[in-house]
């Protein structure tokens, strides 16, 4: 057994940041807000309902997700058109029916599924991407009390790694916005 | 959150003196208008048919605008809607004018040997085709099925517009209920009387064709032009003061979606209806579109492809356009100017496949008809409340926020 391991064995666990219980959606809009306007960037909101007004109070920005789905639409789109074109008219030219090589209205139907298809997987895969995927665990479910998020119960969460997070501070403005308990999290 | 809802016996919600002027003065216009196309149609010396051509392109937009209303009103109730009630009045408003509409129906009966080729015996006796359709396209059964379609449209009307109206004096939450267990029988109804209709008034202009789905881009056409009107009705109600808090952008947005999926859909029906026309290339059925892209009359079909779906589609699609009043109103107006050029197109090509400009008595009876159809609609409401101002959903909708 070497030294080193005992060490790492032995050292205090790393703390993730705090998590403090609220029992209203009133009460967990009004932290949001104060949270934000107290300079705090790396926090998140846990409800068990959608919450109206929340992306505001926590200062969310609008999302891009979008603009990911006209990109997968437009690649979709152009893509199936050439595959296409190449296919029927360069690649493997095939006469049927007296039609042209590449007749437009013939692929609209597989460009519209394409465009469809990408700009559908667009959307998931931006999805995934902008919650954070692919992460499989996330720190605040070590707490029981979190239990409660997918019931009664609305939380937020503060990140140690906050350049704002201060020990006791963070911990009194959380206590000071009505939170029933305020925990703190391990990594 | 503000949970506080505006309350709705607070809002300016009858029409009262601004609506008798309106419906008087938009009669006059309407008649006017309607006595210059009849002059205008003997001025022409074709025994009418321009005029009748035009009436028939206009009534059928009247038709569809006042069929998509009904379609919305019944699709609410179906789907157990909230978020709508608070403009759901104005479309029932603008459903109970097909009792209206079966009146001003008339002129077609008049015109019909004017406008449908297959009511001449004598054409029948010599058209192996059109004998062969004649168990179906025949003036009696023409007649008879057009008062089944009124008949039905008008007891449609009666158990929807009829119990909302009767929920705003009772509040009777029983009403809401039965207008639900009515609405899918009624959509089923709905569907096959709107679907013969359409081939009995346009599709039938040109006897000899051949299409399944047109009932289906008829359907489309109706509700894209409804949104639409949905949309510039509200928009100028609110700025004439009325249901000022209680219609929200939220509500625009949800309309802006509904008109922008319909649009879609439109274009979906439009080039599904195209496309195995081109591919199978059969005589029978390519006629109909070869006159629609000869002779100028390709313009037209370009603007419709543009103009009716490029265009809204790429201004619509993201949410911003939706939530933004006049982008709304611009791109709503529009679409109802080319859903009248939708049925222009449709009908036209069949009496003047030279010539796809509109003539003067095209535009005098587009005014005539909506003038007193507009005018219909506002003496129908011009007591009652444009709000269903005691449905049980009515909270609901206020308070309605998109995700």
């Amino acid at each position: 057994m070497s030294d080193a391991k005992l060490t790492a064995v032995e050292a205090p666990p790393a703390r993730w940041g705090l998590l403090a219980e609220f029992e209203s959606v009133e009460k967990l809009l009004a932290a949001a807000e104060a949270v934000r306007k107290a300079g705090y960037t790396k926090f998140d909101a846990h409800s068990p309902i959608p919450v109206h007004g929340l992306d505001e109070a926590m200062g969310i920005r609008p999302t891009r997700l979008p603009l990911v789905v006209l990109l997968g639409g437009a690649a979709g789109c152009a893509g199936g058109l050439l595959l296409q074109w190449w296919t029927n008219a360069v690649d493997y030219p095939f006469m049927i029916s007296g039609k042209p090589l590449f007749g437009l209205p013939a692929a609209i139907p597989v460009v519209f599924e394409s465009t469809v298809l990408l700009a559908a997987l667009g959307a998931v895969g931006g999805l995934f991407v902008a919650n954070g995927w692919p992460q499989l665990f996330h720190p605040v479910l070590r707490s029981e009390r979190f239990r409660a998020a997918t019931d009664d119960t609305f939380f937020i969460s503060i990140e140690a790694a906050d350049p704002r997070f201060e020990d006791g501070a963070t911990r009194a403005l959380l206590e000071s916005l009505g939170s029933r308990a305020v925990e703190e999290v391990e990594r | 959150m503000d949970t506080q809802l505006p309350d709705i016996f607070q809002e300016k919600r009858l029409l009262g003196e601004a609506g008798d002027t309106f419906w008087r003065r938009a009669l006059a216009v309407g008649l006017i208008a309607l006595a210059a196309s009849v002059a205008l149609g003997f001025a022409a010396g074709d025994h009418g048919r321009s005029f009748f051509f035009a009436y028939a392109v206009s009534f059928a937009y009247v038709l569809s605008l006042s069929l998509g209303a009904l379609f919305f009103v019944v699709l609410q109730h179906l789907t157990r809607a909230g978020w709508s009630v608070v403009v759901r009045r104005v479309a029932e408003g603008v459903a109970a004018t097909l009792p209206v509409l079966a009146l001003l129906f008339v002129p077609i009966l008049i015109g019909l040997h004017q406008l449908y080729h297959w009511s001449h015996a004598e054409a029948v006796a010599a058209d192996h085709l059109l004998h062969g359709k004649s168990p179906y396209l025949n003036v009696p059964f023409f007649v008879v099925r057009w008062v089944l379609y009124a008949v039905t449209w008008g007891l449609t009307v009666r158990a929807f517009v009829g119990r909302s109206l009767a929920q705003d004096a009772s509040g009777a939450p029983e009403l809401s209920l039965e207008m639900q267990k009515r609405a899918a029988p009624a959509m089923l109804l709905f569907g096959l009387t709107l679907t013969f209709a359409s081939i009995d008034l346009l599709m039938s202009l040109d006897a000899h064709w051949f299409s399944t789905i047109f009932g289906v881009y008829f359907f489309a056409g109706s509700v894209v032009g409804f949104f639409a009107l949905l949309a510039v009705l509200m928009l100028m109600l609110q700025r004439a003061g009325y249901l000022r808090h209680a219609v929200t952008v939220e509500h625009y947005h949800d309309i802006g979606k509904l008109l922008f999926a319909f649009i879609v859909f439109w274009a979906y029906i439009g080039f599904s209806q195209y496309m195995l026309y081109w591919y199978a290339n059969i005589p029978e059925e390519t006629g109909w579109f070869l006159r629609r892209q000869t002779n100028g009359w390709g313009w037209v079909s370009l603007l419709l492809l543009f103009g009716h779906f490029v265009l809204p589609f790429v201004a619509l699609l993201s949410r911003a356009p939706k939530r933004n009043r006049k982008v709304l109103g611009a791109v709503a107006a529009w679409m109802l100017v080319v859903h009248w050029v939708d049925l222009y197109w449709i009908a036209l090509p069949e009496l003047r496949p030279q010539d796809p400009l509109p003539h003067l008595v095209d535009l005098t009876t587009a005014v005539g008809l909506v003038g007193v159809w507009l005018a219909s609609a506002a003496f129908i409401m011009r007591k009652r409340s444009l709000v269903a101002e005691r449905d049980p959903r009515l909270a609901e909708s206020l308070g309605f926020e998109n995700a």
